[in-house]
């Protein structure tokens, strides 16, 4: 291939060309990287928000890039100012036939919000899929479950603003609207449903773990999480509040290594559907210490209270209403709230909308206040 | 020119099998076969074989095997034995010790009572085994110090499955035998008692552990460093010190004023790894039993610092500013 000479001045001349390829590989591919960060920059920046004092690790980190991008659903959010009422007009309640809620309505605020709704929870089905396809007047019928669920959906709404203000709207006020969970959609995303045992052939504590359910967020953690503690009111803290207790794993209410493992599954659910972590309210190194948590705890507190509250008065006691389709898989329960029905993994739902400022008839449950 | 380096092998001898010694009982007990295989010929010494494996081996294989299979068999039955379902949930799927309300007694099969059988079958596997570094090492006539460190490790064991299920008279104590499900009991167990970062025992087990792998590392690559001299024969080199010894102590001494002996080295490596088990399981056995929260305890001993600064992210920065929506 080659000339003569050059084999015979090759042979002649041995040279050892590895150890000089490695050297100008590695440098020239450092060169190349240095280049590169210098020219471009890191391209995978973060950004943290600490939460704690220095020294804790008290920090969420996330890529800009991903900061970046807003909910894709703020955008697409329908709302419309409400109409200033003057006095006089007729109540929604005495133009239309069985009106049980938004009676104090005018016509128009009710018609504002009737037409916002399909857009928040029907947007393909439009007003059929509460009334029917039926003439405007039979639109007072309660044929339809949608119609009956709605009617106590919108209840539990005006519930939330007025009674769970120091939750919903702890930072500033947001409120929530049917939008908030619905999305756009007639069910709402992140519902969950009771699911007993998870494993055949086991019973007791070894059934309702080790298996990759929504309900345990894909860990190996009890699946029974959120019925535990959001539907029954089971204890969450797991602590002893003094070094030395004498007290054995197998007497009434002494918590187990068990019942923590629920804790840390409701505790990961509610970091997953928040996009934090645990010290966004937690000093991790003391859970349970109310000197080391941040003030989000008690916001969180507040919204255990609220999604129980929301469970077990409104969305259980639905059951019946529901047909087949809509009902849990296991043991045909009614669909249940929990953080990221409405947080859908951010920090706050609609990354802290005011969704609530042009619809006062869902702010509360008595007479809408206009301003 | 090929060297002779054993790490990892690139010169492999394979010819006659090396028998070694004849002892009182070898010819009865160990296997009459020993061949050579190139794989393990790249990790090691490519001879394999003779296996003694003797009374003790065969109980232990046997009771072993038992307990592996009823755990993985409980495992295929929660997943309605499904294979396809069984490798996809492997990580995930666990045999669990029994319900805490069981206490001390044996409860139903499904409810843990399969965990008690393996774990009775598994404890025969270990406790023979480890009858079996004590008999080999009797038959060579060597120390019994493989022996001992094994026994630090089975401490740990005991431990967690045995000693601190019975003082806290409840089986459910246990350690679950499963991937993912033995991971969340490690961090449910420290949770539960208060973060066992406080606990001073778990601290020296730490010290230990990452002691050993600093040591390991430290002695690996000193032998290594002058095996040109003749250091890879430290046995030699212990009674007879020579050149590569001389050298490696002065590399040390010149670094950090101190070394040690080519025979003390062994001690240390020795003493830091059975004192990680040991340490550790002691930590182990504290909790819950005599200490019920470790941050309080910590607290109350003055070794819990308090740190100055606000809890909120609002004192550092707006969750608007965060995600670049300020207005």
């Amino acid at each position: 291939m080659f000339p003569k000479w050059f084999d015979k001045w090759n042979n002649e001349n041995p040279t050892n060309i590895y150890g000089p390829a490695i050297l100008i590989g590695v440098a020239g591919t450092a060169v190349t990287v240095a280049a590169f960060l210098v020219v471009v920059g890191q391209p995978f920046k973060t950004k943290s928000l600490q939460s704690g004092p220095r020294g804790t690790g008290m920090s969420r980190p996330e890529f800009i890039s991903d900061l970046a991008k807003p909910d894709p659903t703020i955008e697409v959010m329908y709302t419309e100012e409400p109409y200033a009422p003057e006095g006089g007009e007729a109540k929604a309640s005495e133009i239309y036939q069985n009106v049980q809620v938004l009676g104090d309505l005018t016509e128009d605020n009710f018609n504002r919000l009737m037409s916002a709704m399909t857009d928040w929870v029907a947007p393909e089905q439009g007003c059929a899929y509460c009334h029917g396809d039926v003439d405007m007047e039979e639109y007072g019928n309660d044929d339809l479950y949608t119609k009956v669920v709605a009617r106590r959906m919108i209840q539990m709404t005006q519930n939330i603003n007025e009674g769970w203000d120091g939750h919903v709207n702890a930072n500033k006020q947001v409120g929530v609207t049917c939008y908030t969970c619905h999305r756009g959609q007639n069910v709402p995303s992140d519902i969950w449903f009771k699911m007993g045992a998870v494993n055949e052939a086991a019973g007791g504590w070894a059934a309702v773990q080790n298996r990759v359910t929504v309900q345990s967020q894909y860990t190996s953690l009890p699946s029974d999480a959120l019925e535990t503690f959001l539907l029954d009111y089971g204890r969450i803290g797991v602590h002893n509040l003094e070094a030395h207790v004498a007290e054995y794993p197998n007497e009434d209410g002494v918590t187990t290594w068990q019942d923590t493992e629920r804790t840390f599954s409701l505790m990961n659910y509610v970091s997953n559907s928040l996009g934090v972590n645990c010290v966004f309210c937690h000093n991790t190194r003391a859970f349970y210490d109310p000197e080391q948590v941040t003030p989000q705890w008690s916001t969180e507190q507040l919204g255990i209270g609220m999604v129980q509250e929301m469970n077990n008065d409104y969305l259980v006691p639905l059951e019946d209403v529901y047909p087949p389709e809509r009902l849990g898989p296991v043991f045909a329960d009614a669909p249940k709230a929990a953080c990221k029905t409405c947080h859908k993994g951010y920090q706050q739902p609609l990354q802290g909308t005011n969704v609530i400022a042009d619809w006062p008839e869902l702010a509360t449950t008595g007479a809408p206040v206009y301003e | 020119m090929a060297e002779y380096q054993n790490i990892f092998t690139q010169v492999q001898v394979q010819g006659k099998p090396e028998w070694g010694m004849a002892t009182e009982n070898a010819e009865q007990e160990r296997t009459r076969k020993a061949g050579f295989s190139t794989l393990i010929g790249w990790i090691g010494n490519a001879q394999l074989g003779p296996v003694w494996l003797g009374w003790t081996g065969m109980v232990s294989l046997a009771t072993g095997i038992l307990a592996l299979n009823i755990i993985g068999l409980n495992m295929l039955a929660q997943v309605g034995w499904s294979v396809p379902e069984f490798i996809r949930q492997l990580f995930w799927l666990a045999l669990e010790p029994p319900s805490p309300e069981y206490g001390l007694r044996m409860p139903p099969l499904n409810e843990g009572g399969w965990y008690i059988i393996a774990s009775f079958f598994l404890l025969i596997s270990v406790m023979s085994w480890w009858a079996r570094t004590y008999l080999l090492a009797m038959e060579h006539k060597m120390g019994k110090h493989v022996f001992w460190a094994f026994g630090s490790a089975i401490w740990l064991f005991l431990v967690l499955g045995l000693f601190r299920p019975v003082l806290m008279g409840s089986w459910s104590e246990a350690v679950p035998y499963g991937i993912f499900p033995h991971l969340d009991w490690t961090t449910a167990f420290s949770i539960r008692y208060g973060n066992l970062y406080y606990n001073p025992f778990h601290a020296l087990s730490i010290v230990f552990l990452y002691g050993s792998v600093l040591l390991f590392a430290m002695h690996g690559a000193t032998i290594l460093a002058v095996t040109r001299y003749g250091g890879d024969r430290e046995l030699e080199q212990i009674v007879d010190r020579g050149t590569a010894t001389e050298r490696a102590a002065l590399f040390w001494r010149w670094t950090m004023g101190f070394n040690a002996t080519m025979e003390g080295i062994h001690r240390w490596a020795w003493w830091f790894a059975v004192l990680t088990p040991i340490t550790g399981g002691i930590g182990i056995l504290l909790t819950g039993t005599v200490v019920d929260n470790w941050f309080i305890w910590a607290q109350e001993h003055h070794f819990a610092p308090m740190y100055d600064g606000s809890y909120g992210y609002e004192a550092y920065g707006s969750y608007e500013t965060f995600i670049g929506q300020e207005n």
